[in-house]
């Protein structure tokens, strides 16, 4: 299991050909109290740098990119009720969906951990 | 290209924001706090104790003159000849076509009107406004001037104690103060829809006063995010946003804004057009809209007919901190503009159902003189 990062600040974690996908918290610190996910349907066909998801916060809503491609195969029910989770637990409970990868090697583009914290730490 | 900080330029509290951990952003030509600690605990803060907000990228500016009043009512449909002085009114900057330029304040502060514009518009508004006026009066733009609004329940309270006086001023009230030798001019006004003040001082004394009232327990410093929150719940429209130059009066449901003297006088800057639609022949009309379910609906969005066609627009939405729901601004045909009536909005081809309601959302608690 292995967790990648994008420079539009998500985060993407591979087990097997799954990957779950997320935001950042250093994402949520700047979107602010999030009020609003739109996650994508079930079923759906991602294309790497598709419009996944919105994040809405009290202001503005915000475009999540699909960091790779793949079909969404669950979505965190949870942010119907609670979408307050991405503020409070972004890379763990408040991740966002589920696809099934088409295409690993895109993976390789991605950050590490330490990539990602090197690169939050030049912004 | 993302914009490069450099281009705006510094308000004098910018500093001070920034030691207060303040995320700035460009708005309106200058870096300005977006937030401090958060859009929802400081929208909260606000409507329960006090907020204190720099609103110094206004335009501040002073009309002096013989017949200022009258001069100023060329290019405004309010009854600014008949305003007493250490009273303030509400008004609009016309074009010559009946258009909103702007929404402005004025104050009648006895031998000169002061008058408030927005930071966008400003340059803008002078150039028009030199353009309009006789050349016997005089108006100044006053840079080196910064404006502090003090919204919420509390702020009276912590304002009288820096300068006891000011409680007496009632709702859209002014008067000259000061405290510790520096002159305050302060106004019973603000744009949360709370009671409060707008305080008006020499740039290089802001610092001053901001520190002594963010000292009290009950004053916080409040960001623009917020800022904008607030207005929405209570119906205020945001210039450039939910009116402009295409706009009139009437549209834009600022009717009151046309005071009844200069309905039948008929003598301001695109009169005709502007009182044509008076009070209720518009076409279309801004309303506010109740939104279904959790996700906001964003300016732009569009108003569609059950056969899909656009027959109107968002121009503010958000998500309101007080009631816990999405709401919105929206430009709708006025046969569909009664509370209550059902509307379709499209956001990126998501049709969401909402519901024309009634502003402000939130209920004003300005502090009125109550009537004898």
């Amino acid at each position: 299991m292995s967790r990648y990062f994008t420079d539009e600040h998500e985060w993407v974690e591979v087990e097997g050909d799954t990957a779950t996908v997320g935001v950042t918290d250093y994402a949520q610190e700047q979107l602010g109290d999030i009020v609003f996910v739109e996650v994508p349907e079930v079923g759906t066909e991602l294309e790497q740098g598709d419009d996944a998801a919105v994040v809405e916060s009290v202001k503005a809503a915000s475009d999540v990119y699909a960091a790779v491609s793949g079909e969404v195969i669950e979505v965190n029910e949870a942010l119907e009720d609670e979408p307050g989770l991405v503020n409070t637990s972004a890379e763990e409970d408040g991740w966002f969906f589920r696809l099934t990868l088409s295409d690993k090697e895109e993976l390789d583009d991605l950050m590490d951990e330490k990539a990602y914290k090197a690169f939050v730490d030049g912004l | 290209m993302s914009e490069t900080i450099e281009n705006f330029l510094e308000l004098p509290l910018g500093d001070w924001h920034r030691g207060l951990g303040a995320r700035m952003v460009p708005f309106a030509g200058y870096e300005m706090p977006v937030q401090y600690e958060g859009v929802m605990a400081e929208h909260i803060w606000t409507r329960t104790e006090a907020g204190l907000f720099d609103v110094s990228h206004m335009g501040q500016l002073r009309l002096s003159g013989e017949g200022a009043a009258e001069a100023l009512e060329k290019i405004t449909p309010g009854n600014l000849s008949a305003l007493a002085p250490g009273k303030i009114r509400y008004t609009l900057l016309l074009s010559q076509d009946g258009g909103i330029l702007d929404d402005l304040m004025v104050t009648n502060s006895g031998d000169h009107l002061n008058l408030v514009v927005n930071g966008a518009t400003k340059h803008d508004d002078i150039a028009y406004l030199r353009d309009q006026l006789p050349d016997r009066l005089t108006l100044d733009h006053l840079e080196d001037t910064a404006l502090l609004a003090l919204q919420g329940p509390k702020a009276e309270t912590a304002l009288a104690r820096l300068v006891p006086d000011a409680a007496k001023l009632y709702f859209m009230e002014a008067g000259s103060f000061e405290w510790n030798g520096i002159p305050l001019g302060i106004s019973r006004s603000g744009y949360t829809g709370e009671d409060g003040f707008e305080i008006s001082l020499s740039a290089g004394q802001a610092v001053a006063l901001a520190n002594a009232l963010t000292q009290m327990d009950e004053v916080r410093p409040i960001g623009l995010g917020a800022r904008d929150s607030l207005r929405l719940e209570a119906g205020l429209p945001l210039y450039g946003h939910d009116m402009n130059a295409d706009i009139l009066p009437v549209e834009a449901n600022l009717s009151f804004a046309l005071s009844k003297a200069r309905r039948e006088e008929g003598n301001f800057a695109g009169a005709e057009r502007v009182l044509a639609q008076y009070p209720d022949k518009a076409d279309k009309k801004r309303v506010g809209l109740f939104v279904d379910g959790r996700q906001p609906v964003r300016e732009g969005a569009t108003v569609i007919d059950d056969s899909g066609a656009t027959i109107g627009i968002v121009t503010s939405g958000g998500f309101s901190p007080t009631l816990q729901r999405p709401i919105a601004m929206a430009y709708v045909p006025m046969n569909r503009s009664e509370t209550g009536s059902a509307i379709t909005v499209e956001q990126r081809g998501r049709k969401i159902a909402c519901t024309v309601a009634d502003m402000p959302f939130v209920p004003h608690h300005y502090h009125r003189k109550s009537k004898p």
